[in-house]
């Protein structure tokens, strides 16, 4: 029974070998390329989603059978902590065999982990950050990035809610570079508006307790309370509002864009608040239907969330310059760098000088019924429900 | 007014769940003279317990919150009171005689392992749990002032496990002698008292009171997470210190000390609540220049 079945194995091995050549398919050189973003803590659903979609373009490209090389993805965990961060960032940079990466949902992250990639020379595409100063605040060749920054966001935002008839704001933000950027553009635009923060509050990226603050926050009754900082906190602020018999109007901004972030919450709570994001959502992008269907033929167990299209796209363009200048960094960098307007599932993409996509369209969300809707979509809009203090 | 209520209340919130931890603290060095330094881990290890158990009622149907409480409850007491008295046991006896620093070393690497092993054996241990809120929501609101039935029930069993720890350590038999082994352990052994068993005992006490701080937490924040204790351990460690270690009620005061702090640090500041945990460690620091044996000393008479 042994001897036979080895000899069955035997036989089927040394037929593929020798039809290798032939088929050319095992011949294919193998590439890597690396994804990073926070697989674990609570932004994990945002980077699996995120994970998931550049597997999904890695996949689809390997079953091409046009397609140079053979690719594997190697998916690394920042756990939204810079120290992690710059710990992945220079495992995967270190292996020559990695060719480029798409990386980073956590701007924090993104900022310590740019100096990384550029003594390594390895190209990387940001999938996810919105920290203006992660593509400008550096004269990086290697750092690029598919989504936009926060500056056009908060910009919609402080147009946006200063039209609803909102006047006053309390800003809450976490006091990592990713909540003071959100607060500092944020504010800007507001006072440009026409908008009053009446207080402003600091808070640390793990705090807990948050009570102190809302408390004071209650004191000079806002109409708004704005948070700019991440799903975990969020959930945290918007729980304690409850706890303290907060009424005012709560808005985020795209760091609370996630799935994540509506089951944190009980329904109730979630209910009605605000968030923006850039981008428009997958279902309205130029290929949002074809990235679902492929999306959901793969079946994986959690869907692409609020940034799974970019990292897609993100990845498509890497495995694209890999085929047409081959698995070498600098030759990757030099073509990405010459992007413009090429088609992928987020619409056309431009680099300009700091390896940004120039995309300006700014999605206005508002959680209805336990989901993220759009907010022309919504009854909010149309009338049929009301924001807090409405 | 009704503001300062509230921020009374947030703080009275915040000072019990610090008194519980701050407890433990003093309890274990009343007894032993020692350090425990993974005591916030321990109510990590709680808490998750008290997640767990509450989970496992609601999946075999049972969603009477007040049942799924008590088992969440119980459980969370007797898994940490067991870990609690293991710890004494196999690690703490043995090290009795030991440099100091062996101790505090050793239960400091018994937190990080407590605490990487819930992140990386717990089923996807890494991420927040959300707790069930299983207290009532009902509020109370006059004008500014808002009072959650949830928070005043959690103050309430909060301070009646305090009183009852006050009532058993000065009315019974058993806190006899948790005092007598506090006061002299020789004697106290000659008097026929079962030196291992009072400090064993002592330790589960300790730990279980620190389970239910952890679930006073994750019902409070209705999150739990594998590194609460961390900050949770060393705030208790810091109350216990500035209240007077090895003093039951310097503990109590120590705790609700430091949760006014930080309020303090977050309100009445010129600067950014974010820096409230440094304003509070940084009185921390004063206090513990100017009074350095604690507010009440430890006197060798009433050593708890």
């Amino acid at each position: 029974m042994h001897t036979i079945l080895r000899f069955g194995v035997g036989a089927m091995l040394s037929a593929a070998l020798a039809a290798a050549p032939m088929a050319g398919a095992s011949a294919k050189d193998k590439v890597k390329v690396a994804f990073i973003g926070p697989l674990s803590g609570g932004n994990a659903s945002i980077g699996v989603g995120g994970r998931n979609s550049a597997d999904l373009a890695v996949k689809i490209r390997n079953a091409d059978p046009k397609a140079k090389y053979t690719y594997e993805l190697f998916s690394q965990d920042d756990e939204c902590k810079p120290n992690v961060g710059v710990q992945v960032a220079t495992k995967a940079a270190s292996d020559p065999k990695t060719v480029a990466a798409i990386a980073h949902y956590c701007s924090a992250v993104a900022m310590s982990t740019v100096d990384v990639y550029h003594k390594f020379g390895m190209p990387m595409i940001v999938w996810g950050a919105v920290l203006p100063d992660i593509t400008y605040g550096n004269d990086y060749k290697e750092i690029h990035r598919v989504n936009g920054t926060m500056v056009n966001q908060n910009e919609v935002a402080a147009d946006f809610m200063t039209k609803q008839g909102f006047k006053t704001w309390v800003i809450l933000h976490d006091t990592t570079d990713y909540g003071k950027g959100h607060n500092a553009y944020f504010s800007k635009f507001l006072k440009e508006k026409g908008g009053n923060v009446l207080a402003t509050f600091g808070v640390t990226a793990d705090q807990q307790d948050f009570t102190a603050e809302l408390t004071k926050a209650k004191e000079l009754k806002p109409d708004v309370i704005y948070f700019g900082g991440l799903t975990p906190l969020g959930v945290r602020i918007r729980q304690q509002m409850d706890k303290l018999g907060i009424k005012a109007q709560f808005e985020g901004v795209s760091g609370i864009v996630s799935a994540a972030f509506i089951e944190g919450l009980d329904p109730k709570l979630a209910e009605g608040i605000l968030a923006f994001r850039e981008g428009a959502p997958v279902e309205k992008l130029p290929g949002g239907k074809y990235f679902m269907e492929q999306y959901d033929k793969a079946k994986y167990d959690q869907g692409p969330d609020a940034y799974g299209a970019f990292s897609f796209a993100a990845t498509t363009l890497v495995l694209d310059a890999i085929e047409a200048v081959g698995p070498n960094r600098k030759k990757v960098t030099e073509y990405l760098s010459k992007v413009q307007n090429k088609d992928s599932i987020t619409g056309p993409i431009s680099f300009d000088d700091h390896g940004q996509n120039t995309v300006a369209a700014i999605t206005k969300y508002v959680i209805q019924d336990g989901k993220w809707v759009l907010w022309e979509d919504s009854e909010y809009a149309a009338g049929k429900r009301k924001l807090a203090g409405k | 007014m009704a503001l300062l209520g509230q921020y009374l209340v947030n703080g009275i919130m915040l000072g019990t769940i610090y008194a519980l931890v701050a407890v433990g603290f003093t309890l274990f060095f009343g007894v032993l003279d020692v350090i425990k330094f993974s005591h916030g881990d321990v109510l990590m290890v709680g808490a998750f317990a008290g997640f767990t158990a509450a989970m496992a009622v609601a999946a075999v149907g049972i969603s009477n919150p007040v049942l799924q409480l008590a088992a969440s409850v119980v459980f969370a007491l007797s898994v940490t009171a067991a870990l609690g008295a293991a710890i004494a046991k196999w690690l703490i006896l043995p090290l009795k005689h030991a440099p100091r620093m062996n101790i505090l070393l050793v239960t400091l690497m018994l937190g990080t392992a407590l605490r990487e092993a819930v992140r990386l054996f717990y089923p996807d241990g890494s991420n927040p749990k959300a707790f069930p809120a299983l207290l009532p929501t009902s509020a109370l609101t006059l004008g500014d002032f808002t009072l959650r039935a949830d928070s005043a029930i959690l103050v309430a069993a909060g301070i009646s496990v305090i009183v009852g720890l006050h009532l058993l350590i000065n009315r019974t038999r058993l806190g006899l002698a948790i005092r007598a082994v506090a006061q002299d352990e020789e004697t106290a052994r000659t008097m026929g008292i079962n030196y291992a068993l009072v400090v064993l005992v002592t330790f589960a006490l300790g730990s279980g009171i620190a389970a239910v701080a952890g679930v006073m937490n994750g019902l409070y924040y209705n999150e739990v997470n594998f590194g609460m204790g961390l900050l949770l351990g060393l705030i208790g460690f810091s109350a216990a210190i500035i209240g007077g270690l090895g003093n039951l009620y310097g503990a109590i005061l120590g705790g609700f000390l430091f949760a006014m702090l930080q309020m303090l640090g977050a309100v009445a500041m010129p600067f950014a609540s974010a820096y409230k945990d440094v304003f509070a460690f940084a009185v921390v620091i004063a206090l513990m220049a100017w009074k350095p044996t604690g507010l009440i000393p430890e006197r060798a008479s009433e050593r708890v």
